[in-house]
């Protein structure tokens, strides 16, 4: 900093409400030039405009100025780009809008095209996260906004940087995770020219991104950032792109932040409509064996609390969609757990024998629904989702309800009389007893999912989660009982191998104060292992729990069951990870026996800084029941009936 | 079955790669596409004939375009009563001997000539899809050297008219 300050004369009035109201009063009073650089606002902690005017600190000792210095500053300074329309470059506005959008971190690796960004980020002491790959910093901006709710920042230059964030938007955008995207680009002049690292990176990610643009002039730029935003973080949440030339960045604009976005063909649907919540509630009431299936809808509208009023009142089982987990306590004893290909029997025997579904922000996906046509055949099925493109999309509904699951829940659940299902529980019961979630305890060899058992022992349900995917990512789904929601961050759609660990980072940003767990398996861990260096430059407390089995677990299973035993490339010949995590300067700590695996993780969970924990488990233990593909989910492998 | 829908969108860059991307990644079938400018500069009106399978595949359909963030309004006019029409221009092989044949089935059709030369003529026809095929079956045995077709344009009718 020091030299590259720029130092601009600002006259200070405004007439907008609250804070701003009462501070500027007192300026009008005493109208006076103040001095102040515009990018050392806000985030140090220190304000200097409020340190070096006098007006401010009078203003600030009559308690004009209620709020800590940071945010005063930040309204200070979007009421003088108000008032003026300041001149200042592409780059300055992006850093600007993302604070006026309350961004306080981005994850992101620089390059050429954001040269001018980074500069920008630099001299207004940006929060920026540097990991070691731009696939990771889309992931840990993922972790971010799961764990928080808030929208995740990545940013990644243009060509490489821009095709590397692909995956990471594409796993956002099977899960609905807000995340907003930069990404820098080729001049507008060098556009279409097959430039140095020109990628067309708008046409590549339409597919994968809820919306994208290409900011062409910078006067645009402002609004466009606006509306990413907002689509980002409304509706059904989802990732939104701005790709920016090099040259819109360093352009000079008169800077003005819209307080409204005009997307008229953008209008989600948050009420439901009051006849259809009056039908379904009519619905429910006739069902002898409901059974409520969540999703992650749940999470995403944080509307845990309804769903377990909804069950208690409704005496209905819940079973939950992996992305929800953690959307219902696990150890309620209405809880199914999850369903589906790697579900509990219960789960999946319930779902076939009910006569109504109560669907909640859960999408039918196939690993859900097996062979789509003896999916819960005595069923009638109500839908509730704010997508209307969900409804019916796999299965047919007879019910549909389009709204937040909150407010419709919060509307449903009071029009109903409190049931009882006093043998349809008892069904339920007697099928929790006959086919419980269990595994063989080796003598010898450590078994995966005691693993995990202890981990959730250990951390009472209450660590927030990452997993990779595979069979680590499943014995997670079975074996930890969460109790909180947002605490379990897994790529649930397109199951990113690679996706764990740089989302436990965004989580452990984002989270500091709580335990952060990436359940690993050793192919997985290995897509993106370079971010050890991140986790070690920032002393982020990560776990990696690594259940090292030596195989691509998931799919030798499948080549075991399906295949014949022909384990073509899922052999895997390791690196010594305790070794390479220390070569990163991670601590690291080995488990090869079952005694040890308890105090090891009570270890690593004392440990103030990152631990890799390189736990041998038996290298060819199965995830069961499984049900095979395209099979019904009532026919499951390892349930005996 | 063929369905047409009319679709309001917002005239961004790009409108246009999204729809088409959608369909083909989600493998619905587009018969005819056109698009324009309406009134408003802002907005443009695209026409999409599309092979539904059945109901639920339009809804599909439908529920996917109108989810991209500049589709502003979405209709399927199938059912309405609608004024449809494409264009197409037909290059024909034409002699002194067999002009005057192609003439009256230009006149019966109320299409244009719009230009002629020594091998042939462009005849330029308005109309129905049906009717552009029957003239275009008509002509065929004079021989077809180039066809040039819009896609479906369609509007429909206010309400005074129903």
């Amino acid at each position: 900093m020091g030299a590259s300050r720029r130092w601009l004369p600002v006259e200070g009035r405004s007439g907008a409400a609250g804070l701003e109201k009462r501070w500027c009063a007192y300026a009008r009073e005493k109208p006076q030039k103040f001095e102040y650089t515009w990018p050392d606002l806000a985030v140090t902690g220190k304000c200097l405009t409020l340190a070096k005017c006098a007006g401010c600190e009078a203003a600030q000792k009559q308690g004009g100025i209620a709020e800590s210095p940071p945010l005063a500053g930040r309204i200070f300074i979007s009421m003088l780009l108000e008032e003026k329309a300041m001149k200042i470059t592409g780059a300055q506005a992006v850093v600007e809008s993302l604070r006026r959008e309350g961004v306080d971190i981005i994850f992101g690796y620089p390059g050429g095209a954001v040269i001018p960004i980074y500069d920008a980020m630099y001299q207004a002491e940006f929060r920026h996260i540097l990991t070691r790959h731009e696939q990771a910093a889309a992931h840990a901006a993922h972790g971010y906004a799961r764990s928080t709710g808030k929208t995740g920042v990545c940013i990644a230059t243009s060509g490489p940087g821009a095709t590397n964030l692909v995956t990471g938007l594409a796993t956002a955008y099977m899960d609905s995770v807000p995340v907003v995207a930069i990404t820098g680009q080729v001049a507008t002049g060098l556009l279409g020219r097959d430039s140095f690292q020109e990628a067309d990176i708008t046409g590549i990610t339409m597919p994968v991104t809820k919306h994208n643009y290409l900011v062409k002039r910078v006067t645009d730029l402002p609004a466009i950032i606006k509306e990413a935003f907002y689509i980002a973080g409304t509706g059904r949440p989802g990732p939104v792109l701005i790709d920016i030339p090099k040259d819109v960045t360093t352009s000079l604009l008169d800077y003005y932040y819209p307080d409204q976005v005009i997307l008229p063909g953008y209008k989600p649907v948050y009420e439901g409509n009051a006849r259809q919540i009056k039908a379904a509630a009519a619905l429910i009431q006739e069902a002898k064996k409901p059974v409520i299936y969540a999703g992650g809808g749940v999470i995403i509208s944080g509307a845990e609390k309804e769903l377990l009023l909804l069950a208690e009142k409704l005496q209905a089982p819940v079973t939950t969609t992996l992305m929800a987990l953690d959307a219902f306590p696990g150890d309620h004893p209405l809880s199914l757990r999850m369903l589906g290909m790697h579900g509990t029997a219960y789960a999946n025997f319930a779902v076939t024998e009910a006569d109504l579904i109560i669907a909640v922000g859960a999408r039918f996906d196939d690993r859900v629904t097996g062979r789509v046509e003896t999916f819960a055949p005595q069923a009638k099925i109500v839908q509730i989702d704010i997508d209307p493109a969900e409804i019916g999309k796999n299965v047919a509904v007879d019910l549909p309800i389009v709204g937040d699951l909150k407010r419709v829940l919060s509307e449903l659940v009071p029009l109903l009389a409190p049931q009882e299902h006093e043998a349809w529980l008892e069904q339920i019961a007697e099928w929790k007893r006959r086919y419980p979630l269990t595994y063989e305890e080796q003598e010898q060899g450590i078994s995966p999912q005691m693993v995990v058992e202890t981990l959730s022992e250990l951390t009472r349900g209450e660590a927030i989660i990452c997993t990779e995917v595979g069979q680590n990512q499943m014995w997670a789904a079975q074996f930890y009982c969460f109790k909180k929601p947002r605490s379990f961050i897994t790529s649930g759609g397109l199951g990113t191998m690679g996706f764990g660990f740089p989302a436990a980072v965004g989580v452990q940003i984002a989270n500091p104060d709580r335990p952060v767990v990436d359940i690993a398996g050793d192919g997985s861990l290995q897509m993106n292992i370079q971010e050890l260096a991140t986790v070690a430059a920032y002393r982020l407390p990560v776990k990696i729990l690594l259940l090292n089995n030596g195989y691509l677990g998931m799919v030798r299973q499948w080549q075991e069951i399906f295949c014949e035993k022909r384990y073509a490339a899922t052999i895997l010949q390791n690196p010594d990870f305790c070794k390479l995590a220390e070569a990163y300067g991670v601590k690291a700590l080995a488990v090869e026996k079952p005694e040890e695996v308890r105090t090891k993780l009570e270890e690593a969970l004392a440990y103030t800084g990152p631990v890799l924990i390189d736990c041998r488990v038996n290298p060819e233990e199965n995830v069961m029941p499984m049900v095979p593909p395209n099979a019904a989910i009532y026919d499951m492998l390892g349930v005996e009936k | 079955m063929k369905h047409t829908l009319a679709i309001l969108v917002m005239n961004n860059p790009g409108v246009m790669a999204r729809i088409a991307g959608l369909y083909s990644r989600r493998g619905y079938n587009i018969s005819s596409i056109a698009v324009g400018e309406t009134e408003d500069p802002r907005i443009s009106r695209i026409t999409l004939v599309v092979e539904a399978e059945d109901e639920t595949e339009l809804e599909q359909i439908a529920k996917q375009l109108y989810k991209l963030i500049d589709v502003i309004k979405l209709s399927d006019i199938t059912k309405d009563k609608a004024v449809e029409r494409e264009l197409a221009l037909i290059k024909v092989h034409c002699h002194p001997a067999n002009r005057s044949e192609i003439l009256q089935i230009v006149d019966i059709f109320r299409a244009k000539i719009v230009d002629v030369s020594q091998e042939g003529v462009i005849i330029e026809v308005t109309g129905d899809t049906d009717k552009i095929q029957a003239i275009l079956d008509l002509l065929r045995p004079f021989g077809l050297r180039e066809i040039a077709r819009t896609g479906k344009v369609a509007l429909v009718r206010s309400a005074a008219g129903r």
